[in-house]
């Protein structure tokens, strides 16, 4: 079998699990579309400043802020605690003793994660434009957006590989994974907007870490605001830095 | 292998083995708990890198050239999980796709005895079932050597046999199969040979039934006496609890006639005679008893 239907073969497999397993389908998937839903319902046609002298209804601002927080489960926590899974029981290490290429594997969970990002997505987008008006980007925005989005999966996927390195095993991947993401994502203005009389610490909080960096870009094209290749920049470099730890730390052995 | 040592830090998990395993047998690693086996196995299968020694498995070194090693083995580790919400067959055809000749997936269920089960999620299959599932997976890639490392630790009897004739059924493909037991009824059911594995070093090495025959001259009559009877002085007795004697003699047929001549002369009936060999299991014992006696930690200095 060739190296591309392998990888296809693979993204198969990872698929068909992924939807049976009842934590994977609802945590990963149906989780940000019930945020959506919930957001939007609740505090729809209320205006919210999302730059200077800029208003927007919210429920357009939730549909970009879910779309980029869709994308982070679906990478991000989807992967770190299926690979954590994977690995604790064995799965990792009995993959290794046969001759399918790690970068075959590797990549299956990847594309995979990225799949599932893209139609949720999709969905979020839909949903806002049918029930909230919300636009879609077109023309240079949505070229702009799509760069983003690719960037952004790649980075959020290469850091659920990196944080596996510190998890200890299955039972704390759930804890781990959340711990280190929610906190990020309420400061970096996912859930609830940051606005102009955002505490410093918190602007810079935002401003180290790629979900702030990630959440602008995708806004661009929902929303309107500018968008800034800087934030592409810095989220392209939590992308490489998490491939580089991934590289380094990665194990497909149990840590006991 | 020659010479094959493995340490973890200071600790000697092997010291020193030299074996040599024949293309289409079933050879068994025999050793209790800790002595080294899974160590040894994951060596062979190219998982962890050996200290010292020459090792070729299929001619080739695992260290070097793992990946065209892998193509030609089938591994059943100790313990490793399958991805519970796939069902048998595609479990068994996921595995295939990754080998460059892949053997037939229903021909695999049907060596393993699961072709009735070949739609069921792995999560329902019982402890017995998902160990033969363990071992149609390393089957997929039609080997030509499978190692199975300690295949029915932790099952109960009936899964433990359905785990056995699916070994026993290997044989008959012409495979060379490696396994690792602490169990010596499994090794004397399954194996053509055995070497037996204790704190690192192999202490013997043979087929079951030399192996249980190295102390074939030492058998052992008990029999009990009548109270008031004395037993015959014709012979030093090695043990008596009670009126039960003990003897354990290098000349069974001669003792055991003397014995019985005289009990006749004196007309008393020996209750309980009964002759015992030394078992597989008592050699082991006995074996695998002096290396892990406290006065040889495995501790190097
Ligand atoms: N990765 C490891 N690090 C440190 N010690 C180990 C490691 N693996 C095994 N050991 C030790 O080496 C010895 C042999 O282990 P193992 O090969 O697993 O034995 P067996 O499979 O016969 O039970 C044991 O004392 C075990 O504690
Ligand atoms: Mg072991």
């Amino acid at each position: 079998m060739n190296t591309g239907s392998m990888l296809m073969n693979q993204v198969k497999y990872v698929n068909k699990a992924f939807w049976r397993n009842p934590a994977s389908a609802f945590f990963t998937f149906s989780f940000p579309l019930m945020f959506l839903v919930i957001f939007t319902s609740l505090l729809g046609h209320h205006n919210v400043q999302v730059s200077p002298g800029r208003t927007i209804d919210i429920s357009t601002y939730y549909v970009a802020s879910m779309a980029a927080y869709a994308v982070i489960t679906a990478c991000y926590n989807n992967i770190a605690i299926a690979l954590s899974i994977q690995r604790d029981s064995g799965v990792l290490k009995r993959t290794r003793g046969t001759p399918i290429p790690s970068a075959i594997y590797i990549l299956g969970r990847l594309i995979h994660a990225v799949f599932v990002g893209v139609v949720l997505v999709i969905i979020t987008a839909a949903y806002g434009r049918l029930f909230y008006h919300a636009s879609i980007p077109t023309g240079a925005p949505l070229l702009e957006f799509l760069v983003m989005l690719l960037v952004g999966t790649m980075a959020f996927c290469s850091l659920g590989f990196a944080i596996t390195c510190v998890i200890p095993n299955a039972d704390a991947a759930p804890a781990i994974v959340n711990a280190s993401i929610l906190p990020l994502l309420f400061l970096s203005g996912v859930f609830i907007p940051i606005t102009s009389t955002a505490p410093a610490w918190m602007v810079w909080i935002a401003r180290i870490f790629p979900v702030r960096h990630f959440t602008l870009g995708m806004d661009a094209g929902f929303v309107g605001t500018s968008f800034n290749w800087m934030d592409v920049v810095v989220v392209a470099a939590w992308a490489i830095g998490g491939f580089l730890v991934s590289y380094r730390y990665f194990t497909w052995e149990p840590k006991r | 292998m020659r010479g094959l040592k493995k340490s973890y830090g200071r600790f000697a998990a092997l010291r020193g083995i030299s074996l040599d395993i024949r293309h289409g047998e079933i050879f068994a690693l025999l050793g209790p708990n800790g002595a080294g086996k899974t160590t040894f196995v994951e060596i062979l299968e190219g998982y962890r890198h050996r200290d010292a020694g020459e090792v070729w498995v299929l001619g080739v070194d695992p260290d070097h050239q793992s990946m065209a090693l892998k193509t030609r083995i089938g591994i059943v580790l100790q313990s490793s999980g399958m991805d519970r919400y796939l069902n048998v067959a595609e479990t068994v055809e996921m595995y295939s796709s990754y080998y460059p000749q892949p053997r037939p997936v229903d021909e695999i269920l049907e060596l393993v005895g699961l072709e009735t089960k070949r739609d069921e999620r792995v999560l329902r299959l019982s402890g017995g079932q998902q160990r033969r599932l363990d071992v149609a997976i390393a089957l997929a890639g039609n080997p030509e050597l499978l190692f199975l490392d300690e295949p029915t630790t932790g099952f109960d009897p009936s899964a433990r046999r359905e785990v056995w004739e699916v070994i026993k059924n290997l044989r008959g493909l012409g495979k060379t199969v490696v396994l690792t037991t602490h169990f010596m009824d499994e090794a004397q059911y399954l194996a053509d040979r055995l070497a037996i594995i204790a704190n690192g070093s192999i202490v013997a090495e043979g087929d079951p039934a030399t192996l249980a025959g190295r102390d074939r001259m030492v058998a052992t009559v008990r029999f009990s006496l009548p109270e008031g009877i004395a037993p015959p002085a014709l012979f030093e007795l090695s043990a008596q609890t009670g009126a039960t004697y003990e003897l354990r003699t290098a000349a069974l047929t001669r003792d055991l006639h003397e014995l019985t001549a005289w009990a006749l002369g004196a007309g008393v009936e020996l209750a309980d005679l009964r002759v015992d060999r030394p078992t597989l299991e008592d050699v082991y014992l006995e074996l695998t008893a002096e290396v892990t006696s406290p006065a040889s930690t495995a501790r190097e200095p």
